[in-house]
């Protein structure tokens, strides 16, 4: 079972996408506890594998009994293990929001392929991170990325023009990384990455390899919406449906992080990655622009949900600062922010959804006396965003605190100011919001009965509140976060 | 020395924390019962710091480790001599503000009550969390959750001058936290692989594992920039910014938690995080005194010139809390003496003066200085309180802030700063200009016959008789007035406390 459990995790959520039409045909209601019902499958596979990994150690598990590199390999790590539990369980919650947010948002007759294709878009992300192999890499990345396009085009009237900006951006990044498969399989012929990580030390002094690496590198990073090849996210996160907006901005950047990771340092090794290029240099640079780039946008926006997206700019900038910086600490502080960020952000653009459910509207500028109306919500807001400013003890203070370790440990200076500096920033962006709800007197003069407590239902207050708690819980178990999982994560050399 | 683990600090700040889920639930119901929380929480908390007093009078230190989330960061409490010294003059005095505020915010008929006591409780918690914190992360978080919720308080009046003040407030202390503490305290861990707090200072041996004096420096620096709390120049304008906020706050910001927790930081990371030795052979110590003299009279002169009552305070705190500053600096032993006593008399002094301004407020409603003419006939015993605490802040006997400025000059004389002593004297000539000429009017001066506050019904009866503020008010103030008295004669306990410190801190001379 436990064996098994890593093929299943893709195979259950594939197979309900596709059940879903008819089903849904038949009895529209029954999509939403069948989508629900799935992702929670997903997550007690992923604590399976996850259980497995900590206590037996790597799994891999060979499809159709072929052994590789001839056949296709699942191969589980604990990274692997750590980010599979991170995006099932983000899906699991986000498809639990979904149902008052959807049917508000959205045509009744898009509901069931919503189901749908929400589904597939699961099946692709976690296939991206049970694979073992090059190309079914690419394949899940499509899968996922089309069903992203998808997903985000349902939105507002706008969305459709975002789309295809995002398309055009998606697909050239996607064409890299595949020009990198594809040199990687000339000089080795193999698509196997534990084989790669065998056969390629021999090669490095080859251009082609060199070349390869390099399209990876900014495949991945137009993936990851790393600055300045960020222009598609925006929009596209801003005019997509809010459930929407929350599972992409929180999966999709983190899955693409977690495969630069896979790339430069198991695929490639740490050595060479570091060494043969100045690729980490321009990175941590690069990184360094997306966070006071993302910030100052940030603070420009009065859209909520187009604020949330540039901050998320600004995060993938973390993430890859702590990888770029090439050393424990940072690492640690990159993949910890993984997870925190996700789930940051599942928070915060559930509470736009949530605001956009009520209000109709997400002007930032508008939102006088909210926290009457929605106290339980602006209160889970107001967690969510000193975590995303990293005040201690929220999560988000403990990935900072590595990431400046790390930056320090690099006597990488510039890059502790830049850190602090876009903390700053969020702060300012964060308290910004907090004060027009909390202190802006309301501008309406011709009520001036106290607004009624009217909260969004039940379905989409758990989650909110579920997430932003967990915000809390993950801040106090940092510790044992690292030790169970990320430290193993670590690559060698580090 | 003999550790004791015990469980009370955690009892201490959660006291206050369960008293702001009683008050929440409780809310606008029932005002009395969610008045009650407030006090029977301030009695409580007040009593379990007390029953720590025996324990670290004996020379034992009580420790706690709550939880240890990663390597470097432990949410841990230690109580020493400097911890519950400052424990106890905060728990004691919230008990007075507490009986205060409620009789200002329902004189006043302020809005958003429940909110107002809620953080205020917060605020408190946080505060004994600084004072009993056992690593500098701990007293990092602690400090920024006395920012966070803090910022409600200043906010409280929701006009835009109130958010005006109230963004600056925390522009400024969350900016210079995040900006400047946070990289020392990153920088502390970098350099000595703890953040442990020591006697000695946990950065004493940094030295000689190789940590260059440069390095030592700007951690130094970053620290003093990233207390914004404490008001050093450059960075004190968000104080008299926060004045906008109702009087109890302001008094609880200058007396009780925000400004003094500045302080206790500053005197921490001079004395357990760096150490007397380390800054002594670095020479630091004399920088940050000259640093504090500039800002003492700087304020001081600024103070002169302000005609808004509560503004004129809030430079004084200002020039008065780099008093501890340079106490502290001088690194002598009467010095660090007397910067610590100045933690407790200023906090006296300068509640009493902020609880004479709000009752002058609420009674008359005046906030000028130039209104207060004769005010002291009909306000008499706030205003002779006023008298009280001014005097305490100006430093003649037999007021307890004599005490301190007498140790602050002898520590100087230790330390051979002459110019200090010209600071000292210059600075006390400058609090007499500027805190006399208000006695001098309120008692001496026949009132002005104004009526540009369209009290047309006190005119008719101003020639007589008293208009003080509600008794619950007034008696809070007398006290605190009294206290300020009665810590000359009596500092005994404070005064053990504050050798005790002196002791461990220079190894026992």
């Amino acid at each position: 079972m436990n064996e098994q459990a890593s093929i299943l995790i893709i195979a259950i959520p594939l197979l309900v996408s596709v059940l879903n039409i008819p089903i849904g045909l038949l009895k529209r209601s029954l999509c939403y506890p069948l989508t629900v019902f799935t992702t929670l499958s997903c997550v007690y596979l992923s604590f399976v594998i996850a259980d497995t990994v900590i206590n037996t150690g790597n799994i891999s598990y060979h499809v159709g009994g072929w052994e590789p590199p001839w056949g296709i390999e699942v191969a589980i790590d604990h990274l692997n293990a750590y980010m599979l539990v991170i995006i099932s369980f983000v899906s699991f919650v986000v498809s639990i929001y979904a149902k008052n947010s959807i049917e508000k948002e959205l045509l009744p007759d898009r509901i069931i392929y919503f189901y749908t294709i929400y589904l597939l878009l699961v099946t692709g992300l976690l296939g991206i991170l049970v694979t073992g192999d090059l190309f079914n890499l690419f394949v899940f990345l499509e899968i996922a990325s089309l069903a992203g396009y998808a997903l985000v085009a349902i939105g507002e009237d706008k969305a459709p023009l975002a789309t295809f900006n995002y398309i055009i951006m998606g697909t050239i990044g996607a064409c890299f990384y595949l020009l990198g498969v594809g040199y990687l399989y000339i000089v080795t012929g193999t698509l196997n990455i534990a084989d790669l990580t065998r056969l390629l030390p021999a090669l490095y002094h080859s251009k082609v390899v060199l070349a390869a690496f390099a399209f990876f590198v900014v495949g991945v990073a137009i993936k990851i919406a790393l600055f300045p090849l960020h222009t598609w996210l925006p929009d596209a996160y801003t005019h997509a449906p809010s459930t929407v907006s929350a599972f992409v901005a929180a999966t999709m950047t983190k899955v693409g992080a977690y495969v630069m990771i896979r790339v430069m340092f198991t695929v490639f090794e740490p050595n060479f990655t570091l060494n043969a290029l100045p690729t980490t240099e321009i990175l941590g640079w690069v990184a360094s622009a997306a966070m006071i780039f993302g910030c100052i946008m940030a603070l420009a926006q009065t859209d909520l949900k187009r604020m949330l997206a540039y901050i998320l700019v600004a995060e993938v900038g973390y993430i890859v600062m702590g990888v770029s910086v090439g050393n424990r600490a940072g690492f640690t502080g990159s993949v910890l922010h993984i997870l925190n960020d996700s789930f940051m952000m599942v928070s915060l653009f559930f509470v736009a959804g949530a605001i956009m459910y009520k209000e109709g509207h997400r002007n930032i500028k508008n939102l006088s006396n909210l926290h009457k109306k929605m106290p339980v919500t602006m209160g889970c807001f107001i967690i969510a965003a000193i975590s995303m400013v990293g005040v201690p003890p929220t999560a988000g203070f403990f990935s900072k605190w590595y990431l400046i370790h790390g930056a320090i440990n690099a006597q990488k200076w510039f890059f502790v100011a830049f850190l602090l500096l876009s903390s700053l920033m969020v702060a300012a962006a964060f308290f910004r919001i907090i004060q027009n709800i909390f202190f802006q007197p309301s501008e309406s003069h011709t009520t001036h009965e106290e607004p009624v407590r009217d909260e969004v239902p039940c379905s989409m207050l758990l989650p909110i509140v579920v997430m932003s708690i967990s915000l809390l819980v993950i801040g106090f178990f940092s510790g044992q976060i690292i030790d169970s999982l990320i430290q193993h994560a670590v690559p060698k050399g580090f | 020395m003999d550790t004791i683990t015990s469980i009370t600090p955690i009892i201490v700040i959660s006291t206050s924390l369960v008293a702001t889920f009683l008050i929440f639930f409780t809310g606008e119901r029932s005002k009395n019962l969610r008045e009650t929380w407030t006090i029977l929480a301030s009695l409580i908390k007040f009593a379990f710091v007390v029953s720590m007093l025996p324990a670290v009078l004996d020379g034992k230190i009580i420790e706690f480790t709550l939880i240890s989330i990663a390597p470097g960061l432990t949410i841990a409490f230690r109580v020493d001599a400097l911890g519950i010294f400052f424990a106890i003059l905060a728990s004691f005095l919230w008990i007075v503000t507490s009986f205060y505020s409620i009789g200002y915010m329902r004189s006043m008929n302020e809005h958003a009550q429940t909110r107002y006591f809620c953080c205020f409780a917060i605020a408190l918690s946080a505060t004994m969390g600084v004072a009993m914190s056992g690593n500098m992360f701990t007293t990092f978080l602690f400090y920024e959750i006395i920012t966070l919720c803090t910022y409600p308080l200043v906010a409280h009046k929701q006009t835009p001058e109130a958010l005006q003040g109230a963004r600056r407030y925390i522009t400024y202390l969350l900016g210079t936290s995040i900006a400047f503490q946070l990289t020392a305290v990153f920088l502390t861990y970098t350099a000595a692989g703890t953040l442990d707090f020591s006697n000695q200072g946990l950065l004493n041996n940094a030295r000689e594992s190789g940590v260059s004096d440069i390095f030592l420096t700007i951690i130094f620096v970053l620290y003093m920039a990233g207390i914004a709390k404490a008001a050093i120049m450059p960075f004190h304008s968000w104080l008299p910014a926060a004045m906008v906020a109702p009087t109890p706050v302001s008094a609880l910001l200058h007396a009780v938690a925000v400004v003094k927790t500045g302080v206790f930081v500053v005197v921490k990371v001079v004395l357990h995080v760096f150490g007397v030795n380390l800054l002594t052979e670095l020479g630091l110590g004399t920088a940050l005194a000259y640093t504090a003299s500039f800002t003492i009279i700087v304020a001081s002169v600024i103070a002169l010139k302000q005609d808004n009552l509560k503004r004129r305070l809030a430079y004084s705190t200002v020039s008065q809390l780099s008093y501890v500053i340079l106490g502290v600096a001088l690194l002598t032993p009467s010095a660090i003496a007397g910067s610590i006593m100045h933690i407790v008399l200023h906090a006296f002094g300068k509640i009493t003066l902020f609880f004479t301004a709000g009752a002058i407020y609420v009674a008359a409603h005046k906030t000028e200085i130039s209104q207060l003419d004769g005010i002291g006939k009909k306000m008499p015993f706030t205003m002779a309180a006023f008298t009280l605490g001014a005097l305490s802040m100006i430093g003649i006997p037999p007021l307890g802030g004599f005490i301190s400025k007498w140790y602050i000059g002898i520590g100087s004389l230790e330390a051979n700063q002459l110019p200090i002593i010209l600071v000292l004297v210059g600075s006390t000539i400058l609090n007499a200009c500027y805190f006399l000429p208000i006695v001098y009017a309120a008692f001496f001066k026949e009132a002005k016959h104004d009526d540009n506050h369209g009290h047309g019904h006190s005119h008719s009866h101003s020639k007589h008789g008293l208009e003080e503020a509600p008794a619950i008010m007034v008696i809070p103030l007398v006290l605190t007035a009294i206290g300020a008295v009665a810590l000359f004669f009596l500092p005994s306990v404070f005064l053990d406390l504050a050798r005790m410190v002196v002791i461990s801190a220079t190894g026992g001379n």
